[in-house]
């Protein structure tokens, strides 16, 4: 999936908004989550999950090419961490365990509103 | 910032209702989940992609009572952030002058894509 795909999905499931609305929205809403984290602020999506900035301190590390040491900068890095609703909806389905090759299915959408947590 | 802040912003710089701007960003996020529980990954030019990884199950324990705990199988989301924000975001360290110019930390890390 692209940005291209999620313009698409605005276009086609809102309504009122032409593709180049879709697009500039979409765009924007992208856009804003970049400047926020740019800002050095942190961003909470209910039901999806939270990207975190967290500071790390100067680390020795090593070229795993090469072994040779090296110094890694202090540095401010971003991670995310998904909400226990979208890694419920990615586990929901099949008893039988989810790693079934991943199979195209999509049935599990409907349980995403089921339980408005968190 | 929270979901609902988001909203907010994008009501007003994208000149829309609150509830419109609420469709939108609901919007995005679902279709996103969704592509995820298809086993679909994202790409987001600029910004980062996220990825589906399969995780076999294991034999856990619970951390208060040390009992085993049977993990079944999972998948996970995960994100890998995109090299213009990584920037971006280590560059919010204005204040402490020094930002260094290397970019080949976790090298490791980075290159595993199942």
């Amino acid at each position: 999936m692209t940005k291209a795909d999620i313009v698409q999905a605005v276009y086609s499931q809102l309504g009122g908004f032409s593709k180049k609305e879709s697009a500039d929205l979409v765009d924007l809403v992208f856009e804003t989550l970049k400047e926020t984290l740019g800002r050095g602020e942190k961003i909470k999506i209910s039901g999806f999950g939270n990207f975190v900035l967290r500071d790390k301190r100067q680390r020795q590390g090593r070229n795993p090419q090469t072994g040779d040491p090296i110094v890694i900068t202090e540095r401010r890095v971003l991670n995310f961490k998904a909400s226990q609703l979208l890694k419920q909806a990615l586990n929901d389905r099949q008893e039988g365990g989810p790693s079934n090759g991943d199979g195209g299915e999509g049935q599990a959408v409907a349980s995403l509103g089921s339980d408005d947590r968190e | 910032m929270t979901k609902s802040e988001l909203i907010e912003a994008i009501a007003a710089r994208g000149e829309l209702t609150k509830a419109r701007a609420e469709l939108v960003v609901n919007c995005v996020f679902d279709a996103m989940t969704e592509a995820l529980q298809r086993g679909e990954g994202i790409e987001i030019r600029g910004f980062g992609s996220f990825t589906v990884r399969p995780y076999k199950p294991y034999d856990g324990r619970n951390p208060r009572t040390g009992q085993p705990v049977p993990v079944p199988a999972k998948r996970l989301p995960f994100f890998k952030v995109g090299k213009e924000l990584k920037e971006l975001v280590n560059n919010s360290r204005a204040h402490l002058a020094h930002v260094g110019e290397d970019d080949d930390d976790e090298g490791a890390f980075d290159d595993e894509e199942d």
